[in-house]
């Protein structure tokens, strides 16, 4: 081997500038958004109606015409050539740009929505709302409002970023599916149900039923369920489900095929991260340092979340006057059920725990220690030393707005895709402690193929080292783990796959794999 | 404290000096001329493609090594005295060791083929290589073509390369057949139209004369063996196999044939001195194996195994049942246990061969004529398990049995479409005389 190391950099370049289909495409698209930011600037168009029709055909079909060109000609099969020598998926120029375009739009969409042209105290929309007003008009019967431009932009990216994702994996069965799923979901749950319902009845809150609690933050407000509860039996209905959906239905689906069926099947976030964030999903830190600070700050925002919805509930019912269902008899619920919960994980996994126990401990003795300053605070109505609508407004801005969309979005080309799902979502903690510790679901190790090449740990959108278990022939069970498949896609050898199965020998550390004679492997696995 | 010395960072050296460190408080030294961490050579590919960084290939972060007291040194050992247990490297520096691993990998092979050492002909084995290859290589415009030399797994790993940078291939391979030393024929013409099929200009049966210059010792073009053609090409790659890395040890009284000989507790000839992974040859084949097995996972075994014998529990290196895997284009490969080629396979193998209409799938199940025993299956497009034909290996399952069981060793991914029962009625219709 030569001692002289000629050349240090290893600077690639992209494999192909852009085809003239591709800049056909683009063109398309942005021309789309210019019309979007012509009404945005209170450009005033004519036939509203037909020109919000035009933009929007051609942001959705100048990103379908895009991927479908930059597939049509290959044979089906891994796509991630020059992923890493392109400025947009390699936080170049276009990277940053992209990324501060849509942090932006969310600063602006959550704060300032004035600026979007938001009519209020029922004055008329103007700008870009005002753009959207006969489609919310066609569809609700009402005008429609900064959540309805998003719900309407966001579901155009799930499926037309959706189409372009399942024909770069046109040869996988699971990633097909799955994205049909998500794409199912978000267009008809999160965004035709809920308007329509309102439609249908004017005065029932907005509620994607796919969306649970904790996600669905403002489930157990009291305006929330106030609106629901008004609208006699279909909102008690509804208020209901969405109980239920924590409470029986997310732990059921969770055993019998891991926090997926939520993450990467149904869920709104985790379909936007997975049609239009697929570009970015390399970008995750793999470090162990960022799997100290996700498990860190996912459980802190669980507890956050628990916490702020004990204390919002609290606020509102009464001290058992009128009904049963006291601010006391609702602390003792709470705090029996949190009990039962960890005493469950204590009598049955007290083996896996380890340092998890820690994190389960501290966040168990905070929203106790939380519900006694709230019975102790019934006439102040503080939770801790904080006032109760203030800790909830606090949470709103800081997870709602913020850290889901801000930075889980706006963030893509910089952090990656999944930030959010990973750091900030709370639903995604409660699946992922059910995921770790009861749950069929697993990552397959297949014996001893492993090369350690790494495109599964470089293309795992949550930032999991996948090779570290796969180069030892040991399980992926992560709490972390969305399923959605691409470890499996990536690897050249066939070494991963998506199982539910037994739950005996699910995590099987071993030190030596497959193919060794068993002497060798009894020897090394002696501790 | 005893000093451990490994020279060479590749997997099997790393796998040794983990499994040391596990077990023990020796000193442990890896050296390496080639990168300053290890990395997984089988990745090299990725990066000129586009697909990882180099830090992606790197299996352990860069603390690992500190935190596991494993020092890493970078240079290059010109010379192994044993008599004095030290090493000279290169720049006259020396090191003391009480125990030596070679762990030297291997080099590409060249045929002494005129103009083999002109200016953009390089192999591609080692980081340089990629280094390099970047640099003759790094577009369609400065590399108009690249002529390959050498029809196996790198060959076809350097083809795809290219092809993801738009440069036109021509893929010299000197079998009639793409690998068909290695795979049976159903298998390899299949291979042949899937490589035609990503616009690379496959020649079969073709052989590199000489390599010619142009006027500043820069490849200009080859000529080819049997028809004289002359291809104009700025690159060519020279992949035509690999041997063992050896030349520094050619005086060093430690025992050498192709590779370093060692025994089946990996000892050389020398006290104290091992060598693992692809420079390492067996006095006696094991098996059917080669007594030189230049794959990831034997280095990976010899390493282990290696360890324990350091570490005061004498063992024999005893690899499994014979596995692999590899991909060729977007075609996945998978074997477990042996199917020989029809040039080398013998009388009582028996193969049954199935293939699926698009021509991306197919199996070759081998097994013995008179005992009906399974002896091996290859696979292209679909996964298979390999905890379940370990077993069935072990088991020694007729082939009956493993036709009428392979779905419960598909390992193909969820809602992917399963062809078990097209294979078994395949096998069970199959022409009595056949």
């Amino acid at each position: 081997m030569s001692t002289v190391q000629k050349n240090m950099s290893l600077s690639g370049q992209p494999p192909a500038s852009l085809s003239l289909a591709q800049k056909g495409a683009t063109v398309l698209g942005v021309f789309g958004l210019f019309v979007l930011a012509l009404a945005g600037f209170n450009v005033n168009l004519p036939n509203q109606g037909v020109w919000l029709t035009i933009a929007l055909l051609s942001i959705g079909s100048g990103i379908i015409w895009f991927g479908y060109d930059q597939y049509k000609n290959t044979l089906p099969g891994i796509k991630n050539d020059g992923v890493w020598f392109k400025s947009i998926a390699n936080r170049g120029f276009w990277a940053w740009i992209v990324g501060l375009a849509l942090t932006g739009f969310y600063i602006v969409l959550y704060f300032y929505e004035g600026l979007l042209g938001q009519g209020t105290d029922g004055t008329a929309n103007t700008g870009l709302i005002a753009l959207f007003d006969p489609l919310s008009h066609f569809l609700k019967g009402s005008p429609a409002s900064q959540w309805f431009v998003y719900g309407v932009l966001y579901t155009i990216a799930i499926v037309a970023f959706g189409i372009k994702f399942i024909w770069k994996y046109r040869h996988n069965n699971y990633e097909k599916i799955r994205t049909a799923s998500v794409m199912f979901f978000q267009t008809i749950f999160a965004f035709l149900i809920p308007e329509l319902m309102a439609r249908l009845n004017g005065d029932l809150p907005f509620y994607d039923l796919k969306s649970v609690w904790p996600l669905n933050y403002y489930l157990f407000d009291q305006w929330n369920v106030d609106g629901l509860l008004v609208n006699g039996s279909l909102g008690l209905t509804m208020l209901i489900w969405g109980i239920v959906s924590i409470l029986v239905v997310t732990p059921i689906l969770t055993y019998k095929y891991g926090k997926r069926w939520y993450c990467s099947w149904v869920c709104g976030c985790g379909g936007l991260a997975e049609t239009a964030g697929d570009s970015f999903r390399h970008l995750s830190d793999k470090s162990q340092s960022a799997w100290k600070i996700e498990r860190w700050v996912v459980h802190s925002v669980l507890v956050f979340a628990v916490v702020t919805t004990t204390g919002v509930i609290h606020s509102y019912l009464g001290d058992g006057t009128k009904y049963w269902f006291s601010k006391d008899v609702f602390l003792i619920c709470v705090g029996v059920l949190l009990t039962l919960i960890f005493g469950l994980i204590w009598k049955y996994k007290k083996q896996e725990l380890k340092k998890d126990a820690r994190y389960g401990a501290i966040g168990y003795l905070v929203i106790i220690l939380a519900l006694i300053g709230l019975h102790f605070a019934t006439e102040s109505g503080n939770l801790l030393i904080f006032e109760t609508g203030g800790v909830r407004a606090a949470y709103g801005f800081l997870i709602g707005s913020i850290f889901s969309g801000v930075i889980g979005t706006g963030f893509y080309p910089i952090f990656g895709n999944r930030v959010w799902c990973r750091m900030g979502c709370p639903m995604a903690a409660i699946l992922g402690l059910q995921q770790r510790l009861f749950s069929k679901f697993r990552i397959t190790t297949n014996g001893g193929q492993c090369i350690s090449c790494g495109n599964c740990s470089t293309y795992c959108e949550m930032g999991i080292d996948v090779r570290a278990y796969a180069q030892k022939g040991e399980n992926i069970v992560r709490a972390s783990c969305v399923g959605c498949g691409i470890c499996s896609a990536v690897c050249p050898r066939g070494v991963l796959k998506l199982e539910n199965g037994e739950t005996n020998g699910r995590i099987n550390p071993t030190e030596v794999l497959l193919g060794n004679d068993l002497d060798l492997m009894d020897l090394v696995n002696q501790k | 404290m005893e000093h451990i010395v490994i020279i060479g960072n590749g997997i099997s050296g790393v796998t040794a000096a983990r499994h040391i460190r596990k077990q023990s408080d020796k000193d442990i030294t890896i050296i390496s001329a080639e990168t300053d961490h290890f990395f997984s050579r089988t990745a090299l590919m990725y990066i000129y493609m586009g697909h990882m960084k180099y830090e992606h290939t790197k299996p352990y972060e860069d603390g690992f090594w500190k935190k596991n007291r494993i020092e890493l040194k970078n240079g290059y050992v010109s010379k192994v005295d044993h008599h004095n247990k030290s090493l000279v490297f290169a720049d006259g520096e020396t090191m003391r060791y009480d125990k030596l691993i070679l762990a030297v990998g291997s080099k590409p092979n060249n045929f002494g083929w005129p103009g083999q050492d002109l200016k953009g002909v390089q192999g591609l084995y080692s980081k340089q290589d990629l280094d390099d290859l970047e640099q003759n290589a790094p577009n369609k415009d400065v590399c108009k073509r690249t002529v390959i030399v050498g029809g196996g797994l790198i060959g076809i790993e350097l083809a795809e390369m290219l092809s993801t940078r738009k440069i036109p291939v021509t893929f010299l391979v000197r079998e009639e057949s793409f690998w068909n030393g290695v795979l049976p024929k159903g298998e390899s013409e299949m291979l042949n139209r899937h490589i035609k099929n990503h616009h690379i200009d496959l020649r079969l049966g073709e052989n590199l004369k000489e390599i010619i210059s142009d006027e500043n010792g820069h490849v200009k073009a080859v000529i080819i063996e049997e028809t004289g053609e002359e291809i104009a090409c700025d690159l060519v790659g020279l992949t035509a196999g690999v041997s063992p890395n050896i030349s520094f040890l050619k005086d060093s009284g430690i025992e050498l044939g192709r590779g370093i000989k060692v025994n089946r507790l990996l000892e050389t000839n020398i006290k104290g001195v091992y060598a693992i992974g692809d420079c390492a040859e067996q006095h006696k084949a094991i098996g059917q194996r080669r007594p030189i097995e230049a794959v990831w996972y034997t280095g990976r075994l010899m390493g282990e195994t290696l360890a324990q014998t350091i570490c005061g529990k004498p063992t024999e290196y005893k690899p499994g049942h014979w596995f692999n895997s590899a991909k060729f284009f977007d075609i996945e490969y998978q074997t477990y246990g042996w199917v020989f080629s029809e040039s080398i396979k013998k009388d009582e193998e028996q193969h049954f061969h199935w293939k699926h209409v698009d021509d991306t799938k197919c199996i070759t199940i081998a097994y013995n004529k008179e005992t009906r025993i399974f002896l091996g299956i290859n696979t292209f497009g679909i996964r298979m398990r390999h905890e379940v034909f370990d077993a069935w290996l072990t088991q020694q399952k007729d082939v009956d049995f493993v036709i009428d069981h392979l779905i419960e060793a598909n390992f193909d991914p969820e809602f992917y479409k399963s062809f078990e029962s097209q294979i078994s009625n395949a096998f069970f219709n199959q022409p009595v005389n056949s």
